[in-house]
């Protein structure tokens, strides 16, 4: 089976992250990249289904320079090789422009089971496995908080706000998974040696077929048009529980009208 | 007057809430027009008209509770094409944003997701990072596709026609890809949803164990309230995943949080940092969730819950 995984840098969660003042893009220099932490369940699916099931794993991802780093940590992880998409006419793209790039190279590669992450951490727009299903005319397995792949058939259990759905599709397709469905491997001293000498084929625009005009911030399909940091919430009131601890926050609830 | 479009949220035949929230948004920038896809428009048509909505657009076909997304968003674009709506709102659902997703590729539109608020021009207001900070975003291109988080405007009655118009749509084999076999859901019991509830009270390692979430549920029940869990809560098998809150679970916006044995991790706070009111229940001091509360207890939550529980109770008697 040919799985890609779709893996995006991120800034750290834990530290402080901001806005450009000029173009209101994150700042993605001033801080540490990390993988988004909710590709690693992703990467881990792809490299269990190869296991059980044989084939490659390919790590797609579409970031600057300092992305590389995280595709060496992923390949650490056991992935075989990386396809790094890098162009500066990339910058500032929307969701909707990430997933015409990503698409325009997976339809090059080619792929069984496309895998992505539920969400990235930085933008959380949970967006990118729908409009990839779409670009891609292939099914939408999104969400999946189990996976099962049987010949060419993949049934997922996908989890819903009331509880879960049963899907069932045929390859290729598009698969997101959600972090209760496995616990990623940490990367051994042998993958992180062996990684060193994994491929990683870089791609320009031109090399992947994506028109510049349809990407970057001059043609985003969305504009930020301001930000400021939420002012601080008025420092609220703090008793220690003295024995009356839950008589004051009754009082507090009858004051402010809930009871 | 351009048409808003607004896709129904409903399960069974009930119309969820925010199906009122996005009504009562939408008649500020058009004429309100609901699409309904699925069955029970009929039962549903005077709540959506109670709320403003002058056209109900329904697409009855058993394909749209059949497949993931896709068919809705072609019921969507199909509408999109003919009536050239000022704009789109969904529910900034996990399945809301999928739709809102799709079509915006088929309409060669822009998409925001996650919206909490929206001024004139369409300009939507979005809280980031953990909610560090705050966004005003518009769509350029296209037709305004935009996803509104649930509780986040107050729902207002104004009467609307509700008119049904039957809506054909011939759903293309390409959305009809994801076939869903079994919906399985979970227990909801009598309590409130937890994206719609007013009073929200969750329960975080703190609370030891899944029968001390008993106490939990308690205060939640003296409170009218939804139960909600941290994730460490939720890893540890105590509470059932739906109920989780943050990041990875839900996003929660009630009038009032309650937050007991929860540390404030910043996962956690992206799914409550928008609730009007906080109040927090915690034996460390030093615990960062105490930085968002509007009233604070140190203390033991086996002590102060309990107490709180028979005051709540006291109050309602007088
Ligand atoms: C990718 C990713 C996604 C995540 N998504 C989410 C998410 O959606 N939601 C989420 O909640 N977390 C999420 N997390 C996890 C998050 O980072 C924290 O680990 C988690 O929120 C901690 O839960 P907690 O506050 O219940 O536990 P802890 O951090 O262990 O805090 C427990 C608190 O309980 C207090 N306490 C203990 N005993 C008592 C007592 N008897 N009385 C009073 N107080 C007591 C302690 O002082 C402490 O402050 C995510 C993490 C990652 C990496
Ligand atoms: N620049 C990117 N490169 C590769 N994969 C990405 C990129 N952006 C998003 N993804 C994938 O899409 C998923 C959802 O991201 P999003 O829709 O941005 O929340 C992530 O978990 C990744 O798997």
């Amino acid at each position: 089976m040919n799985i890609v995984v779709c893996v995006k840098q991120v800034p750290d969660t834990w530290a402080e992250r901001k806005l450009r003042p000029g173009d209101s893009t994150l700042d993605r220099e001033s801080v540490d990249g990390v993988i988004n932490e909710l590709d690693e369940y992703a990467i881990e699916e792809g490299l269990r289904l190869a296991e059980a099931h044989g084939g490659e794993v390919t790590i797609l991802t579409m970031g600057p320079q300092k992305a590389a780093e995280s595709i060496r940590k992923a390949l650490s992880m056991g992935c075989d090789k990386a396809v790094h998409l890098l162009d500066d006419g990339l910058a500032g793209s929307d969701s909707s422009q990430t997933s015409y790039a990503l698409a325009q190279v997976l339809g090059q590669i080619g792929f069984d089971l496309v895998i992505l992450g539920s969400e990235s951490t930085d933008a959380r727009t949970g967006l990118l496995a729908a409009m990839l299903a779409e670009r891609l005319g292939v099914p939408q397995m999104s969400l999946a908080s189990k996976v099962e792949v049987d010949g060419q058939a993949i049934r997922i259990e996908r989890q819903t706000d009331y509880g879960y759905d049963k899907v069932e599709a045929g390859l290729p397709a598009v698969l997101s998974v959600v972090e209760k469905i496995n616990e990623p491997r940490y990367p051994s001293f042998k993958g992180i040696m062996a990684a060193k000498k994994k491929p990683v084929q870089t791609l320009s625009l031109a090399d992947a077929g994506i028109d510049p005009a349809m990407v970057g911030l001059a043609s985003a399909t969305t504009e930020v048009v301001s930000f400021a940091q939420r002012p601080p919430r008025q420092a609220g009131t703090v008793v220690k529980d003295e024995g009356d601890g839950g008589a004051k926050a009754a009082e507090y609830l009858a004051a402010q009208k809930f009871i | 007057m351009s048409e808003v479009l607004v896709l129904a949220e409903h399960t069974d035949g009930e119309v969820k809430k925010v199906t009122f929230e996005l009504l009562t948004l939408a008649r500020r920038f058009g004429e309100p027009a609901v699409v309904w896809a699925g069955s029970g428009a009929e039962a549903a048509k005077d709540r959506l008209g109670e709320f403003g909505a002058a056209t109900v657009y329904v697409a009855a076909g058993p394909e749209f509770g059949e497949y993931v997304a896709g068919p809705k968003a072609e019921a969507l674009a199909a509408l999109v094409a003919e009536k050239s709506p000022a704009a789109v709102l969904v529910a900034s659902t996990p399945e809301g944003k999928e739709v809102a997703g799709r079509l915006a590729i088929k309409t060669g539109s822009g998409v925001i997701t996650d919206a909490v608020g929206l001024d004139e021009g369409l300009v939507a207001e979005q809280s980031i990072f953990g909610g560090a900070i705050v966004v005003q975003s518009r769509v350029k291109t296209g037709t305004p596709i935009i996803a509104v988080r649930p509780n986040s405007v107050t729902p207002q009655a104004e009467p609307g026609a509700a008119e049904l118009v039957p809506l054909e749509v011939q759903v293309s084999d390409a959305a009809k890809g994801a076939r869903i076999t079994e919906s399985v859901v979970a227990e909801r019991g009598e309590r409130p949803e937890l994206t719609e509830a007013s009073i929200v009270v969750s329960g975080g390692r703190g609370v030891g164990s899944a029968e001390q979430f008993a106490l939990i549920e308690r205060l939640a029940d003296s409170l009218g309230a939804a139960v909600g869990a941290s994730r460490a809560a939720t890893d540890a098998g105590w509470y059932p995943h739906q109920f989780q809150v943050g990041q990875t679970g839900k996003t929660v916006a009630p009038q009032l949080y309650l937050a007991v044995g929860i540390s404030g991790a910043i996962q956690h706070r992206a799914g409550m940092q928008t609730s009007k009111t906080i109040m927090v229940i915690n034996k460390d001091s030093e615990a960062p969730i105490f930085e968002l509360a509007d009233f604070g207890v140190v203390g033991d939550l086996f002590n102060v819950v309990p107490q709180l529980v028979e005051e709540i109770g006291k109050h309602r008697q007088v």
